[in-house]
């Protein structure tokens, strides 16, 4: 083989590529792995058993089960919603899809903040459905039910938006074949869609409990702050930090960022190992 | 000085054979070869074969608008059990709409759709059980090829589907049937393009569909794999006996592989025949423009004539409008003649296209040296020379209905 290099007019030469690289790593390490380590170290400072004590506290624990518990139920969810309405916007033709497309988006066009407050509006004391909400004793707001809610509407666009793409890839031809060969609509499902969709629906699914389980805005307004009762991780970490509690806070938000990172790792290996069963256009999140 | 064409059966020894009409007696004659009853696959097995013969269809006033615009307008056809019949016609002619109609992929505005004597309108994709070929095959990537062929059989209510062995065995024949033994345990990204539609075929066969219904069959093949595709394809129906409809723009196609064609037009059926009558008699300008290469003479017509401009000779056009009009003629229509000097020299000179050589007049002196594509054509001279002509249109009833007004005889192939 010769080792002529081809020079076209794109290449920069290779100082200037070794100094934009460099600065690439840089601000990333500046800005992402530096902080990253100061979680660690903060977290560390006072050595593993104090570490592992301010872990093992009840309102840490019980943070902890309360985010778990978020995650268990929205991501199921917004799975099967996802499903539901990226099948619908795919799959028929109606008035309003764009629209209905434009609304998706909307949890990501809005702020968490203002999306609490909405739920504020809707089940607060003087909200609209206060005096139905009274009258059967249910507790929305500063109880689980809002934190959950408030965690929907915020993860919503995870699944469908990685969904959407790629049965618009896909296109229906495979459904319909498996329809005209006899099949139900379960088994058309079943044996026909989802294994066509299942790495860029794990993918969705993966984003979405990244975000269920770090989401601090909208859960922040509705949650009330109710010690070992509506706390999630990224409250609790905030009560101690501003309890000038930095072990505490920085042990919790060493977990939470451990729960991120494994995210990030398994997203990691089903873009290498299954890219080309993704959305080939989709945003990445 | 009129001169009457030559009757089309007196000019038997006219060197007519050119590639379509030799494709298209390929078709009657195999067809003529097949089998007198149809012969099912494995049918040894009843409980596999509810519909052991092809079934007949009847589609009755079909129509079907698409907002506002009508993709199918009163489409009534009658399909034979065990025929191959080819939807022809452009794109946006109605072909696909119509084959998606009986599939039940669509449903009609109005009209009805009977297999046998069942009307199936109301019935669901997956009601009608037909075997639905997709232009792009749509094979599941995620099973191997035997499971994609064993899915329309696993797939019925437990009562009705056969064990497994039962299953293994009828995906083996039917991988013999499509001679892809062995290939059971690929997965559909290991297959040439033609495997894959072979599959797609085995697929459909599989669940033994009252009617096989094939979109574009060929559309996604190169040129060589196509040819050979669609003589095995006919070698198939004829051991099937499945009344089969497929959908092409390729009238090559239609007239090698159909038994009958049926040429769409914007919605409506121009014309249903075998290809030999699609060929040689075609209903109108439209189809004879579609079917093949046609050369077309622009004139008038007066006094039941067609006159072309600056020429003597007239020809029979009985029943066509006064007025202006156009002659339609097949290259091998037209006939190398003689002509006197005179009007050799009055005649335009024909353009140098290759078509064009081929019926061009000559004085008596010269034969004409043809660029047809048929060898036979090119050694044997005329045995029997035309009589002296300015115009040697010495052809075979390629004046029949084929002088037609413009407002007709226009309609190219716009969709």
């Amino acid at each position: 083989m010769s080792d002529v290099r081809q020079r076209d007019d794109l290449q920069e030469p290779a100082w200037l590529r070794a100094i934009l690289i460099a600065l690439a790593v840089l601000a990333m390490l500046a800005l992402v792995v530096l902080p990253l380590l100061m979680v660690l170290g903060a977290a560390f400072a006072k050595g593993f058993g104090t570490w592992l004590d301010s872990l093992t506290q009840p309102d840490a624990v019980s943070a902890l089960k309360l985010t778990l518990f978020t995650v268990a139920i929205v991501v199921p969810v917004n799975a099967v919603f996802g499903i539901f309405t990226a099948w619908a916007v795919t799959r028929f033709e109606f008035r309003g899809k764009q629209i209905l497309l434009s609304l998706i988006d909307l949890p990501f066009a809005v702020s968490p903040v203002v999306a609490g407050l909405c739920l504020v509006l809707l089940f607060g004391s003087s909200g609209w459905f206060a005096s139905v909400l009274q009258h059967y004793d249910v507790k929305i707001l500063f109880a689980r039910p809002g934190i959950v809610l408030a965690t929907l509407f915020i993860t919503f666009p995870f699944v469908v938006r990685e969904l959407i793409p790629l049965m618009q890839q896909q296109g229906a031809d495979e459904e319909l074949a498996a329809r005209s060969l006899g099949a139900g609509g379960w088994t058309m499902f079943r044996r026909v869609t989802l294994p066509n969709i299942k790495w860029g629906l794990l993918y969705g699914v993966l984003l979405c409990s990244a975000r269920a389980m770090g989401e601090f805005g909208a859960v922040s307004v509705v949650s009330g702050h109710i010690r070992g009762l509506t706390n999630t991780l990224p409250l609790h970490i905030e009560i101690l930090y501003n309890e000038f509690d930095s072990t505490g806070a920085f042990a919790a938000a060493s977990l939470l960022a451990g729960l991120a990172l494994i995210t990030l790792i398994l997203k990691f290996w089903l873009e290498a190992r299954h890219g080309d069963a993704l959305a080939k256009s989709h945003r990445r999140h | 000085m009129a001169t009457p064409l030559r009757n089309p059966i007196v000019d038997t020894d006219a060197p007519v054979a050119t590639l379509h009409t030799a494709s298209a007696s390929h078709v009657t004659a195999a067809h003529s070869t097949a089998p007198a009853g149809p012969v099912t696959l494995g049918a040894g097995n009843p409980a596999l074969h509810p519909h052991a013969t092809g079934m007949d269809l009847h589609l009755r006033q079909l129509s079907k608008r698409y907002t506002g615009v009508a993709a199918l307008d009163g489409v009534d056809l009658h399909v034979e059990a065990g025929e191959l019949v080819a939807l022809l016609g452009p794109s946006g002619s109605g072909k696909t709409t119509l084959l998606r109609v009986i599939a039940g992929l669509l449903h009609p505005d109005a009209g009805q759709v009977l297999f046998g004597r069942n009307d199936a309108t109301r019935l669901s994709l997956r009601e009608r059980n037909v075997g639905f070929v997709f232009q792009h095959y749509a094979l599941f990537k995620h099973m191997t090829v035997a499971e994609n062929i064993a899915f329309g059989l696993r797939s019925r209510p437990r009562s009705k589907r056969p064990d497994k062995a039962t299953i293994k065995r009828r995906v083996e024949e039917l991988l013999g049937l499509i001679q892809l033994p062995g290939f059971g345990d690929r997965y559909p990204e290991q297959l040439s393009g033609g495997q894959k539609q072979r599959v797609a075929l085995a697929r459909a066969l599989a669940i033994d569909p009252t009617v096989l219904l094939l979109d574009e069959p060929f559309g996604a093949l190169d040129a060589k794999v196509r040819v050979e595709l669609r003589r095995w394809l006919r070698q198939l129906h004829e051991r099937t006996g499945q009344t089969t409809l497929f959908v092409t723009h390729d009238q090559e196609e239609a007239l090698e592989l159909a038994d009958r064609i049926v040429v769409l037009r914007e919605g409506r059926i121009e014309q249903v025949g075998t290809p030999d009558e699609i060929y040689s008699d075609p209903a109108s300008a439209y189809v004879f423009d579609f079917i093949g290469r046609a050369n077309v003479l622009e004139g008038e017509v007066r006094g039941g004539r067609f006159h072309l401009p600056g020429h003597a000779r007239t020809f029979s056009a009985d029943g066509v409008a006064e007025g202006p009009a156009k002659l339609y003629a097949r290259a091998h229509d037209i006939a190398p003649g003689t002509t006197t000097k005179a009007s050799a020299r009055a005649s335009p000179r024909p353009t140098a296209s290759p078509t064009a050589s081929r019926w061009s007049c000559t004085s008596k002196a010269r034969r004409v040296r043809s660029n047809s594509t048929s060898p036979r054509r090119r050694g044997s001279p005329r045995r029997r020379p035309a009589a002296t002509c300015d115009w040697c249109l010495c052809g075979i009833g390629c004046i029949r209905p084929d002088v037609l007004p413009p407002a007709n005889a226009g309609g190219g192939r716009e969709g």
